[in-house]
């Protein structure tokens, strides 16, 4: 369980160096973001518009009333011009209000906007996980499946509640504010925009400078966490063997490293804010001393508008000035906000266009009765169960009792198509019997159980089940009618008695404890401070390794499907609990079509058939006598001379 | 407390942690004066002034920015080294103390709680110092500052300011308070739903064969609601923060063009001129928006804080396992003899639960001794005392005859070499691993000690042989092939005494029995402790130590414990029979 949080899945939101950002991704985050929500969307968007927009005016009344109060400046007459003055405020309190309600129903709007589309994305995904085959967790680390849900999501919130909205605020108004600069004067503008086009290239080489170093760091982190993780977690070997001295050394190298790239990351953030805001300043400066000169050498001015150099020109433009420089800053802020959560959509996109497992099966698992020695169908829960097989061709419909019969014909198999794992395997199970998987690891023994529940396609050969081949049964039916016991007993965080139900949901609370005590969990689970209620949690440790695989053969148990898996489990649990859990198993397979992937000779000892695995390929079958008389593999294997993992 | 002792790791980034308030001090200054100058510009040229006059203000304004972007670069360059820095001593700080953790201190914070503390909370404390040392003094200053020039320069008008700056303040510290326990709250259901993600994903195939998915989705989406409802009116309570602030901006802008344009006009601009007008718009920006980043700090500070305990915790955790003191201390083990002398033990975290009662054995120097019991029965927890990983609540445990507390702690453990039950190898070739027994081995004694361990045949068909990389956790070698090259990093230490924790039990019984019998051959004086699951790896022991609930059962060969021992017995029959015949 260590190894999921190993440092390989950790990644940080944010782009790798090289890695580029698909074409139409901030098409279809706003697409989908619209679908969810189509009226509130066009709602937010026209009033962060009007509240820009509004918000870019300002200069234009402070251009009026600084022209009024140019006229009256000599006379000192303020009733004369009172008028004018409030008219214009007056208008301008108007402005103000709608920006303000318009302001309060975007930012409010957002939040919901924003939460709602992260539930909706967050499902998407989850949905989409749960269909994908088991083929697309087996290439890809934990971590970074768990990126999804924490680093990239919660890039996509700052994205989607800060970075959009400003953004567009930022667009309008820089634009309104050039309108209204041109209509006042070409020759300040171009002043403006000469400034405001250097501090883009600035911002730009700090920033990309900035986001090399932070990646580094995030390599750093990784590494020193991975060896904080291994050390930590290893530390009685470090103790045992006096290690810690050279751990501490080796430490110190990779603290020195991380010191070096995380403080030149923060350099390059740090003066971006200086410099940007100082750029701003000295623009400032510039604009004044250029409009000042203007005027005072009386320059013909050229604008839109017509007029002439005048300080109520000069004034308003110092205005536009100081926030046009604000808005920059306020962009190089959000930059690597929107990377890191377009580049958070974009890997939770792909996830999403995965192709979900197929199922074209079209045999059904039904409930039936027995009539004049004739199946025929019901919906009331009989207990009884078959296979539901419309034949299209002929037009008709067969029940074939639910059995537990298994062949395999011929199957070869592989994972990808360098390496092929099964070559021609065949075998068969009757019902009830029991057949034990032998061999080295990679022998192929879970490959042909994960085939049997259709978790992989075969390449070649053919799987039945009662007769029919697995392709045709719906996989929802076929996994309801094999069970599985694994090494990783892989519980939920819930309850003891949620954790037995998880096998079948309509089973009553009498079922599931009637499940534990038939195979030996009831004993413990009694003992336990809550009984039946204990909270279990997935990966926490409040149960033993083998009270959780009592708690695994359980659950199915209450499933109760005709055919079992089993995998048993390596790992070394005493020999007491051992004898507790062989029992679990033993009372499970009883009445079962068991496939056992073996790892004790007592299980292997009382299996009907033993099939001894090599390289993908079946060496040797039969019972344990026979076997034993044929001196092959088996035989060394049991008397030792082998080993078995 | 916590303070005094985080600054403590600031160390050599002292003069960088002072110089950046200082620095940005300077800067702030500046910014402050530029609008006040500005003005004075503004109003020359309203004036008429000549160029001259304009071109020596506009110089003396672009000199003070020029010198506030150098402050500003200069104290985001130190804020950077002091913030890294502080970082760095501090991780540097816990790694030391958990190195110097006894196994109790390991066992009480757990793994992951100190990779935690040691990655996420360094990172937010780290985070939460840059903040105090760069705008957690240049706010409340700037504000200060921008307040004093505001009533300097605009007179009658700065007092806009009395009226919207408790305003604003107010609504930050209400929104703060409201929304920062709903936010901790969040927090805490939203790490859940992902931790129920992560089951999810590892438990897969569990999900797929039961046919669950639909019944995932559905658990994935009530959880999911539950966190978006909260999120929802958490952030609904923060986004009022934004208009707030613009009302007090457009409140500012308002009242100072009309009550400003009205003083201008009646005092002919003598108690403000239109170039106060523009630079009280300059400094409302100024005090508003750093109103807001002080709220802002105000609240990281205090989810940082949160984090700084954590840390402070693991700093002044004590280690209960020492060294005696240099002068006492005894520095060689004469023999391996080992001895127990009416011990009790019970861990730390459980202190009700004795694991060991009362154990009182003697261990002759050079002597096989096999230990058996069932898991729980305080095996491991026995050998654990030899080599002082842990101390025995009472009674005494004695080494070469002494004290094992007598002994300088790195002497004793080099002479008691342990084979744990949890195999650890580190990321990094087999010869760096097996050295970890001895720094000085030569490749001949790598050779050697694994040809013991039957491990050299497996490290001879890999790449590059000794020098091949093991990989993070040893993913790449099979539990058998860890468990030979652990054996082999035990030998190489040449101990006085080698315990195997069950760490054979992987390994085919031949192997089993050929590496007991290359360790009789090579380490003939040194005293060997076995502990196993399976009777044959004990047989041939010159002493078998059966242990049940704690205590003693019995004492023995072999042969003796068939005859006399329960347990013993019944262990070793349940293993040679093959299991109850009726399985079926």
């Amino acid at each position: 369980m260590a190894s999921n949080h190993g440092p390989k899945g950790r990644r940080g939101p944010g782009l790798a160096p090289g890695e580029k950002l698909q074409k139409g991704i901030v098409k279809r985050v706003v697409k989908d973001i619209f679908s969810f929500f189509p009226v509130r969307l066009p709602i937010v968007l026209t009033c962060i518009l009007l509240s820009a927009l509004i918000s870019a005016m300002p200069s234009i009344f402070q251009q009026k009333v600084i022209a009024v109060i140019e006229t009256a400046y000599k006379s000192g007459n303020w009733t004369g011009v009172k008028g004018d003055i409030f008219g214009y405020v007056r208008i301008l309190v108007l402005l103000y209000s709608i920006a303000l309600i318009c302001n309060v129903i975007f930012t409010q709007m957002m939040a919901t906007i924003t939460q709602g589309t992260l539930k909706k994305m967050r499902g998407k995904l989850f949905e989409r996980m749960e269909r994908l085959p088991i083929k697309f967790f087996d290439r890809r680390p934990v971590g970074d499946t768990m990126s999804l849900y924490t680093n990239d999501i919660d890039a996509l919130r700052q994205m989607i509640s800060q970075s959009f909205p400003q953004m567009l605020n930022t667009a309008v108004m820089i634009t309104t504010v050039i309108f209204i600069m041109l209509y006042y004067s070409i020759f300040m503008t171009a002043v403006v925009l000469s400034g405001v086009a250097l501090m883009f290239v600035i911002t730009k080489f700090i920033g990309g400078g900035s986001a090399r170093f932070f990646f580094k760091q995030q390599q750093a982190i990784g590494k020193t966490e991975g060896y904080i993780q291994e050390t930590i977690s290893g530390a009685k070997v470090v103790k045992v063997f006096c290690h810690e001295d050279e751990c501490r050394e080796e430490f110190e190298q990779l603290n020195e490293h991380l010191f070096t790239v995380a403080s030149t990351a923060n350099k390059y953030a740090n003066i971006l804010g200086p410099i940007l805001n100082n750029m701003g300043n000295i623009l400032y400066v510039i604009v004044g001393i250029a409009g000042g000169m203007f005027i005072a050498t009386g320059a013909r001015n050229i604008g839109l508008g017509g007029m002439g150099f005048s300080i109520s020109l000069v004034v308003p433009f110092l205005g536009m000035t100081r926030m046009f420089c604000g808005q920059i800053g306020q962009i190089s802020m959000q930059i690597n906000a929107v990377v890191a959560g377009l580049a958070g959509c974009e890997r939770i996109y792909r996830v999403m266009d995965e192709e979900p497992e197929s199922d074209e099966g079209y045999v059904h698992l039904v409930n039936v009765r027995e009539k004049n020695g004739e199946l025929i169908e019901t919906d009331e829960k009989t207990g009884l169960w078959a296979w539901k097989h419309p034949h299209k061709m002929e037009g008709t419909v067969t029940y074939t009792p639910l059995r537990g019969d298994i062949v395999l014909d011929g199957v070869d198999f592989a994972y990808n198509e360098e390496k092929q794992v099964l070559f021609d395997v065949s075998l068969f199970a009757k019902p009830g019997q029991k057949v034990a998987f032998v061999g080295a690891t990679g022998a192929g023994k879970t490959t042909i159980t994960n085939l049997l529940n259709r978790f992989y396609d075969i390449a070649d050969g053919k799987i039945r089940y009662d007769g029919i081949n697995i392709n045709k049964i719906c996989k929802v039916d076929l996994r309801h009618a094999v069970g599985v016991v694994l090494q990783d007993t892989n519980l939920f965080t819930g309850s003891v008695m949620e954790n037995i139900r998880y096998g079948r949901l309509d089973a009553s609370d009498e079922d599931c404890i009637a499940a534990a005590k038939r195979v030996g969990a009831h004993d413990f689970i009694s003992h336990l401070p809550e009984g039946y209620d204990t909270i279990v949690s997935g990966n926490a440790a409040n149960l033993s390794q083998g009270q959780r695989q009592l708690l695994s053969i359980a659950r199915a148990a209450v499933a109760d499907p005709p055919v079992m898996i089993l995998d048993e489990a390596t790992s070394s649990i005493d020999t007491r609990t051992e004898a507790t859990v062989q029992a679990g198993m033993d009372a499970l397979m009883k009445g079962r079509t068991t496939f056992v992937i073996a790892h004790r000779l007592s299980t292997v000892k009382n299996s009907d058939v033993i099939i001894v695995l090599d390289h993908g390929r079946i060496i040797e079958r039969g019972s344990h006598d026979e076997l034993l008389k044929a001196k092959g593999q088996y035989y060394r294997l049991y008397t030792g001379a082998f080993e078995l993992e | 407390m916590v303070i005094r002792k985080l600054v403590g790791s600031i160390r050599q980034y002292l003069a960088s942690t002072i110089a950046t308030p200082l620095l940005i001090m300077g800067e702030v200054i500046l910014e402050c004066t530029i609008p006040f100058y500005m003005a004075e510009l503004v109003n020359r040229i309203n004036a008429g002034a000549a160029v001259s006059e304009i071109a020596r203000f506009g110089g003396i304004l672009a000199v003070m920015a020029m010198g506030s972007l150098a402050f500003g670069m200069v104290a985001g360059f130190t804020s950077a080294t002091a913030s890294c820095g502080f970082g760095r001593n501090l991780r540097s700080d816990m790694y030391a103390a958990v190195n110097d953790f006894s196994f109790d201190n390991i066992d009480r914070f757990s793994t992951s709680s100190l990779v935690t503390r040691m990655t996420t909370d360094i990172t937010n404390v780290q985070n939460a110092f840059m903040m105090l040392t760069r705008i957690a003094v240049r706010a409340p200053f700037m504000m200060i500052f921008a307040f004093i020039m505001a009533f300097r320069l605009g007179g009658r008008m700065a007092w806009i300011f009395v009226v919207v700056v408790p305003i604003l303040g107010a609504t930050l510290i209400r929104v703060a308070y409201v929304a920062m326990p709903l936010f901790r709250r969040i927090f805490k259901k939203y790490d859940r739903m992902n931790e129920s993600v992560e089951e999810n994903i590892t438990g897969m195939r569990v999900v797929k064969s039961f046919v669950r998915e639909g019944f995932e989705e559905h658990k994935f989406d009530v959880a999911s609601e539950d966190v978006r409802k909260d999120f929802t009116k958490a952030e609904k309570i923060l986004a009022w923060n934004q208009p707030v602030m613009q009302f007090c901006l457009y409140a500012v802008m308002v009242f100072v063009l009309s009550f400003g344009s009205y003083v201008v006009i009646t005092t002919r601009g003598v108690e403000a001129d239109i170039g106060q007008i523009s630079a009280m718009l300059t400094y409302s920006f100024m005090i508003l928006s750093s109103l807001m980043m002080t709220s802002m700090i105000f609240v990281m500070v205090t989810l940082a804080s949160e984090s700084a305990n954590r840390i402070v915790e693991v700093l002044d955790a004590k280690s209960d396992i020492v060294s005696p003191d240099p002068e006492h201390a005894c520095e060689s083990v004469a023999n391996g003899s080992i001895e127990f002398d009416h011990v009790d033990f019970a861990y730390k975290g459980n202190p009700d639960n004795m694991v060991l009662k009362d154990v009182t054995l003697k261990i002759e120097s050079g002597k096989t001794v096999g230990i058996i019991g069932s898991t729980g029965s305080g095996k491991s927890s026995l050998v654990q005392l030899i080599p002082r990983l842990y101390d025995p609540t009472a009674g005494t445990v004695r080494v070469g005859g002494v004290d094992v507390r007598e002994y300088d702690l790195d002497v004793l453990r080099k002479n008691v070499a342990m084979v744990l039950q949890k195999n650890v190898l580190f990321e990094g070739t087999i010869a760096q691993n097996l050295r970890w027994g001895n720094p000085d081995a030569t490749l001949e004694e790598l050779k050697h000690a694994c040809h013991l361990s039957c491990a050299d045949e497996f490290i001879e068909s890999k790449e590059g042989g000794y020098e091949y990389r093991i990989d993070h956790g040893g993913a790449n070698i099979s539990g058998g092939q860890k468990q030979r090259l652990c054996i082999a990093r035990a030998l190489l230490a040449k101990p006085k005494i080698i315990i195997f924790d069950d760490s054979t039990s992987a390994v085919d019984t031949r192997t089993d029995a050929m590496i007991r019998k290359g360790m009789r051959e090579y380490i003939p004086e040194t005293t060997k402790l076995i502990i196993a699951q399976r009777t044959a790896s004990v047989e041939d022991a010159d002493m078998i130590i059966v242990i049940d609930d704690g205590s003693i059962s019995a004492v023995g060969t072999h042969q003796e414990l068939l005859k006399n021992n329960d347990i013993y017995r019944e262990i070793y029959e349940s293993q040679n029979k093959g299991g109850d015949d009726d399985g079926k």
